[in-house]
């Protein structure tokens, strides 16, 4: 018996009334934990009942801590009949487990009934007694913390940074058993409620124990999601980064830099020459790591890792690599294109994850592979000098049929027995699993191909419409700095020299990781537009969050590009065949939209790059939200030229000026309004002129035949490189109304999809994190797809405009982490759900500087400790035979993984179309005239612009800072916000992971102010039972939060309506920056607050 | 193509103090919507009506889920499901909790009843407030006066801390409730011109001098309830005695003289004053007298009206000579040799006295 699970509860208040005649209620509670139930005395006739109970003690093993939650039940108690259930409270322990989180939970809970909502709150005290276990072969991962937040946590270091780490679970979904048939829809809805925290819990486990035989002890950028699956099961999966972690302590807070004697054998493996460590985040003194629970941790962390060395990448492995690369070029587009890689890599992909699966059936525990087979990373930020390059974003698609799969677990999975997928081994390679490994191998060699050795800002995620699921996964190339991988796992051989001096951190990851001669797409290049040493792309697409080192001009801004497609109504092989159809096309017109907006903003960058694509019965809808920002690295984008079809017609001439004009006028505004004036160049500089390639890359549309008017169109005039976008048709028309109509945040807003916007710096502590839904009815049966995208257009530019309305009474004010999410319920409907928050700033962006602890920590010096026992260049060469040319490659049937699993003649067909499309896209690139023009820009510039540009909001003082206090009133204020920081204060304590899963459903729809109003309070309802869960822990605020899932289910008819709402993120305690000495007063004692600032 | 669903929910729970104006004026959304675009956001903010709509619509939802945590706002400091930080909170009770004085002068001294409940919709006709808005208005007087009604103690204290209103608003509750319960007439068209404020200011008087509270300090602490919503019936009995003023001619005509001693060459009104002195004494304390009866505590105002006012405003007296006359009329009575009564004198005068020279306007 590992651990003592203790309960108390204490009252209850608010209650609702359950006896009609007296108005009030005889109120008990059921304490209930696995197989265990307490009751407490019935409280009569009260409405705030004082039950002031008992301890309830459970004695469990901590494999059920961890899986299980506390489920405490409030009844009214009634002589005659049933008892009535007035609502549940559960209770994740898992923050418990963790010695460093919270150490007791304490609280009022609102009550929750799935039928009702809130109805009252109960106050419950939670404690564990953990007994110590040195069992080898435990099947608990007791000690593993969790976070959301996608950074190293503040005063949280990285000893180690291990690697990729997913587990998934499968269970069939309780709605559509049997038994849903005749009980309750209470009974179903909590059965479904159960079953996930569960499984949630489950997978957590088991996710831990993989973190504990890495030898690290947390999880960071944790990500979970559930996909229901329907009549084939619930899946739950969840992804994350494996790191050891520790934290800062205040005793030795002088310490800055520990001899290797007194730094524990964990910190100093692999690493022999170093003294420095890596700082993340806060300017936090260091210390020589006090003993910390991790210091017991397996011996396996002072040992080499446990991921031996593989094989010596020889010359041959790059080659081939290169070979590798070559194939997606068809689909990289410039700068790393949103996974446009057409599908010539079938084939290989097939074998080499058939490989791989062997070689997870023959390894023991597939888990050490796993990690090195995938050198990807959730995390978005990085401490400085982390990121070497960044290459561009990778992604995958592969659409799915459910009924296909033969479940064989699932017949016999009647009692909740949990299963799980990666027990099911190589014969079965028709599963979830393998799903997402083959899309991960994907990921990989797209990686590869960009001349990267790892993806970071790694996602997964799917969309699923009756048996059709798509499951995508994004993240963006880069090549991480080799200084921290052990010697000889890294397949450096080919871009070496590129180490040799090492880049200035503020320009180093836009440089190019691939090789100049051997590019994986065509791309213009030109000389870093900073430090003029090495080549840059013109464009940058990543999926991460602006390094806090890199130097922007002006401001950045939210980009979006939406994009919908009609689709045939068909069932089955059909609907997936057609659907795998339209997806390259979708990518590429999403692109070639964001290309468009970006170019039209004078901007050369995108970061936290989100491509959704949602799937429908009779529609796809796609949405990329990015935040735009002008890097002073890379080359300032040319203009966007429009050209006419006909040249000879002056009506046509006329128009096409007009809307040039309206063009360039629009570019100069935007100039303006964001600020971007970017240091002239002048032709004279360092360094020996480059050629600069001028190109003109022509965008087509995608269903335009127009591959003889190639040669016609040369337009040479002007200085700059232009995009050229032809009106040949209405589409073309309506593309660039479209581009134009695409409003400006109002006066005092700014908008990005990112952590912070670049160019802000002074954040106040004001913050307002909302959540939005929108459901909109389409009634026209016959809609065109330009219809449609202006409509789906429309819903999202209102919706922004509904969020500036409504927050106008906070400017100034940015809406930071903007995060669409789409989805099609039903036939005609489209949703729209956004999670963002609003944080004001100090208007006056002079008056103060942060200081730049980005800067003086130093990229190269202090980044030593940290260490990858990752093999970051997996061995491709050895399981992936690689086709040596594209024509190869494309006269084959090749087969995308984006298909349907199952191979169909037709794609053949239709790959070689699109291949044929982007090969044309290809030839319009051409080289031009030699420009000569160069840049000395003074350093000076650069360097201010640095400081300014740290997205910490750790300015030690602030002028403007809210009076408002954290603890007013009986209930204390949590603050919430998808961000990983709250500006103005500091993170002291992280109390644990925030996840949770709720169901509401209603049989009165009206009765609750319709659809609307049901969501509404429900919403409101699922933030409360966060906040109570935070406040509970001792914490007041949530960081990282996000509603993972949005699923809702009406049927106004019948005056119903279900929902389900996933949220996650991380409960912290934090105290305001001004005043240190209050950090005693959030309720929880904490050992190591930092006193030097 | 429709919106079948649009809501905005914060973490932070978001609050237009206007749209919350317009709610509680019993608006509905489209008369808010145009509300608010006569009222130029719009014009600020550049928006649509479209935004203009959804954003009402999110904020009407929010009030209406609020407003069952209003209605005992105590509950509104330890409710979960709304973050609102504490001066909104303050805000919100406040605004819920106050009132159209046309509105409430129309119900003032009414039985809050059924019956009162369905002639609202004639008041609202009347008034021009909206019936919604009369609803709310009604249903807070009656929900008020229900918890003050059972609760000991001082009736502003107790309305103050259990709906957590600013003490103005308290007192004036405190003046409804008082007339609520008293029953006082309020309604006859001679006393339309009196103000709802004129009325609560009386009120006041009369609950700080005239219950059993006022003269509380522990001497009369066995029939705690109420002590401050009914009179003290042991001083009205008192007031019996006060008739020798006018029953016994002697003391009237002393009276009488003395007053006009003191008033001479004071007022351009002397003479009226001589002329209807004891016109008014006896209906001064004749209205004394009678207070034993519950019929006439009721038309205690109309009295007062009729008995006083309206004579003197016939005989065009200012204010300052009502002034002036009720002050010698209350001191003089000290020097009577004869008359015993000085207490319930000075405690029966000194509210009439403050009353009339409130309610001594066009």
């Amino acid at each position: 018996m590992p651990g003592k699970l203790k309960a108390k509860i204490v009252a209850g208040r608010h209650l609702p009334v359950m006896d009609r005649a007296s108005d009030l209620t005889d109120a008990f509670v059921e304490v209930k934990f696995g197989n265990t139930t307490f009751k407490t005395d019935v409280c009569p006739k009260s409405l705030n009942p004082q039950w002031n109970s008992e301890w309830f003690k459970f004695e469990v093993d901590d494999e059920d801590l961890q899986d299980e939650p506390l489920q405490i039940t409030v009844l009214d108690h009634d002589t005659y009949s049933a008892n009535d259930a007035i609502g549940k409270v559960y209770i994740d322990i898992d923050p418990l487990l963790c010695t460093e989180a919270a150490s007791i939970i304490s609280g009022w809970f609102p009550i929750y009934d799935t039928i009702h909502g809130i109805r009252g709150e109960i106050n419950v005290l939670v404690k564990v007694e953990l007994f110590n276990d040195l069992n080898r072969f435990r099947q608990s991962s007791c000690g593993v913390k969790f976070f959301c937040t996608t950074s190293i946590p503040y005063s949280y270091r990285a000893v180690m940074v291990h690697g990729f780490v997913e587990e998934l679970v499968v269970n069939e979904d309780p709605e559509y058993q049997w038994i849903d048939r005749i009980r309750t829809p209470r009974a179903s809805n909590e059965a479904r409620q159960r079953l996930i925290s569960l499984m949630s819990g489950e997978l957590q486990r088991k996710i831990g124990l993989k973190v504990l035989e890495m030898g690290g002890n947390a999880v960071v950028g944790y990500l979970q999601c559930f996909d229901l699956e329907g009549e084939s099961g619930l899946v739950v999966r969840a992804i994350g980064t494996a790191c050891t972690l520790e934290k800062f302590s205040s005793g030795s807070a002088s310490i800055t830099c520990p001899h290797p004697s007194t730094a524990p054998p964990s910190n100093a493996c692999n690493s022999p020459k170093d003294g420095k460590e890596l700082v993340f985040g806060e300017e936090l003194p260091l210390s020589s790591g006090p003993p910390t629970p991790f210091r017991a941790l397996p011996s396996s962390s002072s040992s080499p890792p446990p991921f031996s060395p593989s094989k010596p990448c020889s010359r041959q492995s790059s080659s081939s690599d290169t070979d590798l690369s070559l194939t997606p070029k068809t689909g990289m587009g410039s700068g790393g294109s949103a996974g446009k890689e057409a599908g010539p890599l079938k084939t290989l992909l097939r074998q080499q994850t058939q490989t791989t699966l062997e070689q997870r059936g023959a390894s023991s525990s597939g888990l050490l592979l796993n990690a090195r087979e995938f050198p990807f990373f959730t995390l978005t930020s990085f401490p400085p000098g982390f990121l070497v390059h960044v290459g561009g974003v990778v992604s995958a698609r592969s659409v799915k049929l459910l009924d296909r799969i033969h479940n064989p677990a699932l017949g016999n999975a009647r009692s909740y027995k949990l299963l799980d997928w990666n027990s099911v081994t190589a014969d079965e390679p028709e599963t979830r699993d393998a799903w997402w490994e083959e899309i991960r191998q994907e990921i990989k060699s797209h990686a590869k191909a960009l001349g990267c050795h790892a993806v970071v800002g790694y996602s997964e995620n799917t969309s699923i419409c009756e048996e059709v699921c798509i499951l995508s996964a994004s993240g963006t190339a880069a090549i991480l700095n080799p200084r921290y991988m052990r010697e000889g796992c890294l397949d450096v051989g080919s871009i070496d020299h590129r180490f040799d001096d090492p880049s200035p951190p503020n320009c180093g990851f836009c440089h190019i990781p691939y090789d100049e001669l051997n590019m994986p797409f065509p791309a213009q290049l030109a000389y870093c537009y900073q430090c003029r040493r090495q080549k840059v792309p013109d464009v940058l697409f990543t999926t991460i969050d602006l390094p806090a080192e890199a130097a922007v001009t002006g401001k950045g801004c939210l980009i979006q590009a939406r994009l919908c497609r009609l689709k045939k109504k068909a069932q089955g092989e059909v609907n997936a065949t057609a659907i795998s159809n339209l997806l390259p096309f979708m990518e590429y017109e999403l692109h070639t939209q964001l290309m468009n907006k970006l170019k039209l903003r004078s901007m050369n960058a995108l970061f936290g790059l989100h491509i959704q694509i949602s799937v429908g019965e009779n529609m796809l809808l796609g949405l990329a939200s990015a935040t735009g920002v002008y890097l002073t690295a890379l080359p300032a984008p040319g203009g966007i030229q429009i050209a006419g079809k006909t040249p000879g017609d002056l009506n046509n001439e006329q128009h096409v000026a007009a809307i040039q004009k309206r063009i360039n006028d629009a570019i100069a505004k935007n100039k303006e309004l964001y600020q971007i004036n970017p240091p002239e160049l002048t032709d004279e500089g360092v360094g020996s002129p480059i050629p600069e390639p001028r190109q003109r890359s022509r965008i087509f549309r995608s269903h335009s035949e127009s591959s003889d008017e190639l040669s016609e169109l040369d337009l040479s005039h002007g200085k700059k490189d232009a995009f050229v976008l032809e009106i040949d048709d209405t589409d073309a028309v309506e593309d660039i109304h479209s581009l134009l109509t695409d409003a400006p945040p109002p006066a005092g807003f700014h908008s990005c999809s990112t952590e912070t916007m670049p160019g802000i710096y002074n954040w106040t502590s004001g913050i307002q994190m909302f959540t939005s839904v929108r459901v909109l009815r389409l009634n026209n049966t016959n809609l065109t797809n330009q219809g449609l995208n202006k409509i789906f257009t429309d819903l999202c530019e209102n919706l922004l405009k509904s969020f500036y309305f409504k927050l106008r009474s906070t400017v100034p004010c940015c809406l930071c982490h903007l995060n669409f999410t789409v989805a099609v319920p039903e036939e005609e409907l489209v949703q729209v759900s956004v999670t963002a928050v609003a944080m004001t700033f100090d208007k006056d962006q002079n008056q103060e500087k942060p200081p730049e602890k980005a800067t003086t920590k130093g990229g190269s010096e202090t980044e030593d400790q940290l260490q990858f026992p990752l093999e970051l260049s997996a061995d491709s060469s050895s399981t992936s035979p690689q086709p040596s040319k594209i024509s190869g490659v494309a006269e084959n049937t090749i087969v995308s993984t984006r298909a349907v699993s199952v191979d169909y003649g037709s794609f053949a067909d239709r790959c070689s179309t699109w291949l044929e499309l982007l090969r044309l896209k290809a030839h319009t690139i051409r080289r031009g005239s030699v420009k000569t023009s160069r840049r000395t820009q003074s350093l000076a510039h650069s360097v201010s612009s640095l400081e300014h540009c740290s997205p910490l909001p750790e300015g030690r003082s602030r002028s403007l800072c809210s009076s408002r206090s954290f603890g007013v009133g009986s209930v204390t204020m949590v603050k919430m916000t998808p961000l990983s920081f709250l500006p103005g204060t500091r993170i002291i304590k992280y109390l644990g992971i925030i996840n949770m899963f709720f169901i509401r459903e209603t049989t009165s729809l009206r009765e609750e102010g319709g659809v609307s109003g049901f969501l509404h309070s429900f919403i409101a309802e699922v933030f409360a039972m966060v906040r109570a869960h935070v406040a509970a822990l001792g914490g007041n605020a949530v960081v990282s939060y996000s509603m993972k899932d949005c699923v809702l289910m009406e049927n106004p008819n019948k005056n119903q309506a279900q929902c389900l709402i996933n949220v996650s993120g991380d409960a912290v305690i934090c105290v305001r920056e001004t005043d240190q000495e209050q950090t005693t007063n959030t309720g929880q004692t904490c050992g190591t607050i930092d006193g030097a600032t | 193509m429709a919106v079948e669903l649009d809501v905005f929910v914060g973490n932070t729970t978001i609050m237009d103090e206007e749209v919350y104006q317009l709610w509680l004026d019993g608006y509905t959304v489209n008369d808010a919507v145009r509300a608010r675009m006569e009222g130029g956001v719009l014009d600020e903010f550049d928006a649509t009506a479209d935004v203009l709509l959804s954003d009402t619509m999110d904020q009407y939802r929010t009030f209406q889920m609020c407003e069952r945590l209003l209605h005992s706002p105590a509950k509104l400091a330890n409710q979960l499901l709304f973050q609102i930080p504490p001066h909104r909170q303050t805000m919100l009770i406040e605004r819920y909790y106050a009132f159209d004085d046309v509105f409430v002068r129309e119900v003032l001294g009414k039985k809050l009843s059924k019956g009162t409940k369905k002639d609202l919709d004639d008041i609202s006709a009347k008034t021009g407030v909206t019936l919604k808005s009369c609803r709310r208005q009604f249903d807070n007087f009656k929900r008020i006066f229900k918890v003050v009604e059972e609760l000991k103690g001082p009736l502003v204290e107790n309305i103050r801390q259990h709906f957590l209103l600013s003490d103005k608003l308290a007192r004036d509750y405190a003046a409804i409730v008082f007339f609520a319960n008293n029953r006082f007439e309020t309604g006859k068209k001679k006393l339309q011109y009196i103000t709802f404020q004129d009325f609560a200011f009386c009120a006041g008087q009369l609950i700080n001098n005239w219950t059993v509270g006022a003269v509380g300090e522990g001497l009369w602490l066995l029939p705690l309830a109420n002590m401050d919503v009914d009179l003290d019936k042991e001083f009205l009995q008192e007031l019996k005695e006060l008739k020798v003023l006018i029953t016994d001619k002697d003391l009237l005509d002393q009276h009488k003289s003395l007053v006009c001693t003191a008033l001479r060459g004071k007022t351009k009104a002397f003479n009226e004053m001589e002329a209807n002195f004891k016109n008014l004494s006896r209906g001064l304390v004749n209205i004394a007298t009678k207070l034993t009866n519950t019929k006439d505590v009721r038309d205690f105002f109309i009295d007062l009206v009729e008995k006083f006012i309206e004579p003197c405003r016939s005989d065009r007296w200012t204010a300052a000579d009502v002034k002036l006359y009720l002050t010698h009329y209350t001191n003089s009575a000290h020097i009577l040799d004869t008359f015993k009564h000085q207490v319930v004198w000075d405690r029966y005068m000194g509210v009439i006295k403050s009353c009339i020279f409130k309610m001594y306007h066009d």
